[in-house]
């Protein structure tokens, strides 16, 4: 299929639809709307249920039930309405069910504004919701690897009968970009033996996420770990630019990473030995990587559009064999690459430690910026 | 006198719907009169095997226990929405959800409201027994003025507490219900009333006639602290006079359905 010049939100969307999204859920938030605006037109066109719900928890909720069916479905909302979000999250986790988020992130923490963020990396990645669990969390960086992500979710989320989370800031959803759809895909005819359906004459199906009974709850929590080793042996994703030569790491996902890889460029004509590690799956994060370049690498730079919660991903692997330093840009203001260029040469410049938190090291110097 | 020739015949059996195990319930409570009429009214119907149930959080937290039908469970108070999401993917199938007061009246006043106003085909059993029964007898949206509870425990003040909430009435001003009912529990008499409406309200679903609830007045003695007799006699004297019994919303079509 040729590309096109085509929205983040709509393209998610439209991707999703071809995906075979058998039904939508949703309630209009920005920056995400046009996702929600797109399926209210294209799903009752082909005989597919859209539903613009009465909140967030009730869409939701909505997913909970419709996953139950085993169907492909979704909804998608942005930070505050997320948050709204996290004990639906929890329930279809503790049930088992395959459901797909899209979270397109702006500033917070509360209303906030509708700029691009990544405030929700803690919110989605490290849970949100109550007890023990995962999502898997894809992270694009292009309206077209949101397309191409999107259309994973689905088949990751049945893969393993779990939550995935397509993780993407405003800009993302916001920007026109060219990209090449998916073609249409036929809606899935097989559904799985565990979702109700009514039990024609035959045994009942129950799906529920209570167990009274402590010892089989702590069953099912390590059901759902063992399940989660699996997801973090075979579905770690990232891309590496310039890092087979590189003496300095930038380490920036989504939009950031994006901007980063710029920045790292202009850093490639200075004669710099900078590469960068774009995580794809925030959760299961990129360990391996990180760690084989923990030994390579003189120096880290984590860059994000927050006050660096993935930071504190990334310093657990790294454990202080080698500095890492932070740069970020928070409430929806979007770094330049000019800004992670200067970080860079900082780094390149020195003077470098492992001791104190690099978060300090930057809020000192931000505070000089903007305070 | 000689009985001979009568050949036997069962009047009176467990209904397919009914799962034949022990209910967690309290004696004297009405939920597993409630659960059978539901139970006798989808077997009647051949509805059965074509069934999905929500179970909603309260006393009735393990009611897919008691039935043979597919179950699932809902978050408290978003039972109406996750069967909008099982209804809109399976609209040949039957939907119900089984809620209680606080459940549905309280904690789950957006989602009952959003799926009346969409006129969602989906079946509302709702359990109105005038207090949280699960935790111990709080007070709960539909206790009454003065009523003591666990946690109004000089008798519900209207001036501090409000009033409660008049669940059918509220619900028959929505364009977009189409049967909204209240009947009681007390007494066979409305226990045979109770299950006529139980069937129209899933004959409504069946053909496809949008949203229908029936509100079933039901005894808590245990949290009510009486014994099964007296507290079907205080539901009688005091509750029918502030939740009276009667149909508050039959559309048009219904209307047509019920003739």
């Amino acid at each position: 299929m040729a590309k096109e010049l085509i929205k983040g939100n709509t393209a998610v969307a439209e991707a999703a639809l071809r995906a075979g999204l058998e039904a939508y859920f949703g309630y209009p938030i920005t920056p995400q709307t046009e996702l929600l605006e797109h399926l209210s037109a294209r799903m009752p066109e082909i005989g597919r249920p859209f539903v613009q719900a009465e909140s967030e928890l009730g869409a939701i909720n909505m997913v909970y039930g419709a996953a139950c069916t085993g169907k492909r479905v979704m909804t998608s909302s942005s930070s505050p309405g997320v948050s709204l979000m996290m004990e639906g999250l929890s329930y279809i986790a503790g049930t088992e069910v395959p459901a797909v988020l899209v979270d397109v992130v702006r500033g917070g923490p509360g209303l906030g504004n509708i700029a691009p963020a990544q405030g929700d990396y803690n919110q989605i990645v490290h849970g949100g919701g109550h007890g023990d669990y995962h999502m898997l969390v894809l992270a694009p960086a292009s309206v077209q690897e949101a397309v191409d992500l999107t259309v994973l979710a689905f088949d990751l989320a049945e893969k393993y009968r779990h939550l995935v989370a397509v993780l993407m800031d405003g800009s993302i959803g916001q920007m026109m970009e060219p990209a090449e759809l998916p073609p249409m895909q036929p809606m899935k005819t097989d559904i799985p033996d565990w979702a109700v359906r009514g039990t024609d004459g035959g045994e009942k199906r129950v799906l529920t996420s209570i167990n009274l009974d402590p010892p089989a709850q702590e069953v099912m929590n390590l059901r759902l770990m063992k399940r989660w080793q699996e997801i973090e042996k075979n579905e770690v994703r990232y891309k590496g630019y310039y890092l087979d030569d590189a003496e300095y790491v930038v380490v920036g996902f989504g939009t950031a990473g994006r901007i980063s890889l710029s920045a790292v460029r202009a850093a490639r004509e200075k004669g710099i030995k900078v590469g960068l590690l774009r995580p794809i799956t925030l959760a299961p994060f990129p360990n391996d990587i990180l760690d084989e370049l923990s030994e390579k690498a003189k120096a880290f730079l984590v860059v994000e559009m927050n006050s660096g919660q993935m930071l504190e991903d990334v310093r657990l692997v790294v454990r202080g064999r080698k500095p890492v330093e932070f740069f970020g840009r928070m409430g929806g203001v979007v770094p330049y690459p000019d800004e992670v260029l200067t970080e860079i040469k900082r780094l390149v410049d020195g003077p470098l430690t492992t001791e104190g938190h690099p978060r300090d090291r930057w809020l000192a110097r931000l505070s000089e910026t903007i305070g | 006198m000689v009985m001979a020739d009568v050949p036997a015949k069962i009047v009176y059996e467990r209904p397919e719907a009914l799962d034949p195990r022990v209910t967690h319930y309290c004696p004297g409570c009405t939920h597993g009169v409630a659960h059978r009429l539901v139970a006798e009214v989808l077997d009647e119907m051949g509805e059965t095997g074509n069934t999905i149930g929500v179970a909603s959080v309260g006393c009735s937290v393990f009611a897919y226990n008691y039935f043979n039908i597919d179950f699932v469970e809902a978050a408290h108070g978003r039972a109406p929405a996750m069967a909008t999401g099982i209804k809109r993917v399976y609209p040949d199938r039957t939907v119900f959800t089984y809620q209680g007061d606080g459940d549905l009246a309280s904690i789950g006043m957006g989602e009952i409201v959003g799926a009346a106003s969409r006129g969602e085909g989906i079946t509302v059993i709702f359990i109105n027994n005038a207090n949280y029964g699960m935790t111990g007898g709080q007070m709960a949206p539909t206790t009454l003025p003065g009523q003591k509870t666990s946690s109004s425990p000089t008798g519900r003040d209207t001036k501090r507490q409000g009033y409660p909430i008049q669940t059918a009435e509220m619900l028959s001003t929505l364009e977009g219900s189409s049967y909204i009912v209240r009947r009681s529990l007390h007494s066979s008499r409305e226990i045979r009333r109770a299950k006529q409406a139980i069937r129209t309200a899933f004959e409504v679903q069946k053909h496809g006639l949008g949203f229908s609830l029936v509100e079933l007045l039901s005894t808590c003695p245990t949290n009510w602290g009486m014994s099964a007799a007296q507290s079907r006699d205080w539901l009688e004297e005091r509750m029918l006079p502030y939740y009276p019994l009667g149909d508050y919303k039959v559309s048009p079509a219904v209307a047509e359905l019920k003739k």
